[in-house]
């Protein structure tokens, strides 16, 4: 059986290890996120929410997961 | 009388009061102040998601962006590229075109960094943004974010949070003689009377966070801003007398016994 090889990635400033080769959907899915409610940078270039489905993580990538909060 | 709307960038509303999300001490708090101070402009930040804990309340639970129009704002920048990344971050979580644009210079006094704030303003324009620019009230400058391609002109009255009220009315007054873009004083409101005279002045609005938000009586204040802002509105388009430095009796002097 072929071991599973995670890869470590930054997640809003923090550390995360996934699996190598994860879509960035399944890892938004797993946090629980709405995508409805968010915006997604990916190494500081901001993704079309329509298109995230086809985008993989590779080890090292930055992302960033944003939203909208109480603010002046 | 006809209908008196606060129009920004083409789209009318009724309530010429913008009100801040921040600093409230819950999301329930703020969602009933917003709702008690008839503001159907609100701003709110862009910050990261809660990835520890997922069970934080999410403010689009509370405000709802169908009915109050949301104003994201750029609340914590300290120059134009982290302005523009906020705003265009903003701009994909759900399409948002009308934004609000502050670039700050200095964490004390919080005072806005012009030179940033036109080249952002720029910036933003040209990409289809409808920025509402806060600015100092110096108005060569507001002149100048006009013609980058501001879609409103924002004003302070003093410091962000500061809660001095209008500081320098004449040049409040003489931005609004030279622009016909919506004006709207943001930051430095204390209490309901200073929205009051910013309305008097002849801006179209004004925007208040922390006045109310942080106010003994939060509620309270805010239906108080809502009835001042709409106040110092009438007193406006109602024509103030004349001041003179003597005075006129009111009851007339014929027939007196």
């Amino acid at each position: 059986m072929k071991k599973i090889k995670k890869i470590k990635i930054k997640l809003n400033g923090k550390e995360k290890f996934i699996i190598e080769n994860s879509k960035i959907t399944t890892l938004i899915n797993d946090l629980n996120i709405p995508i409805k409610k968010v915006a997604i940078e990916l190494n500081q270039e901001i993704l079309d929410k329509k298109k995230l489905n086809k985008i993989k993580l590779k080890k090292d990538d930055t992302v960033e997961i944003v939203h909208f909060i109480g603010g002046g | 009388m006809n209908k008196d709307n606060l129009i920004i960038s083409k789209k009318k509303f009724n309530s010429r009061l913008i009100v801040g999300t921040g600093k409230y001490n819950s999301m329930t708090e703020c969602a009933k102040a917003i709702k008690l101070s008839g503001a159907e402009i609100v701003t709110v930040a862009v910050r990261r998601v809660n990835i520890t804990d997922k069970k934080k309340p999410l403010l689009m639970d509370y405000i709802d962006p169908k009915r109050i129009t949301y104003l994201p704002n750029t609340a914590g920048c300290f120059n134009s590229r982290e302005a523009l990344r906020t705003l265009r971050l903003a701009r994909e979580i759900g399409g948002w075109k009308l934004v609000k644009l502050e670039v700050l210079g200095d964490k004390k006094n919080l005072f806005p960094e012009m030179i940033e704030t036109l080249k952002s303003t720029e910036v933003l324009a040209k990409e289809g943004f409808k920025v509402m620019v806060y600015c100092n009230d110096d108005p060569l400058m507001a002149k100048r974010l006009e013609n980058a391609g501001a879609c409103a002109i924002m004003p302070l009255a003093a410091p962000i949070g500061s809660g001095l009220g209008i500081l320098n009315k004449v040049n409040i007054k003489i931005i609004r003689k030279q622009t016909k873009l919506p004006l709207i004083i943001d930051a430095g409101l204390g209490q309901a009377s200073d929205a009051t005279i910013a309305m008097e002045l002849g801006c179209d609005g004004v925007l208040v966070n922390t006045a109310i938000a942080k106010a003994k009586k939060p509620f309270e204040m805010a239906v108080a801003f809502k009835n001042a802002v709409l106040a110092g509105r009438l007193s406006y388009l109602s024509g103030r007398i004349e001041k003179t430095i003597m005075g006129k009796p009111s009851s007339p002097s014929e027939g007196i016994i």
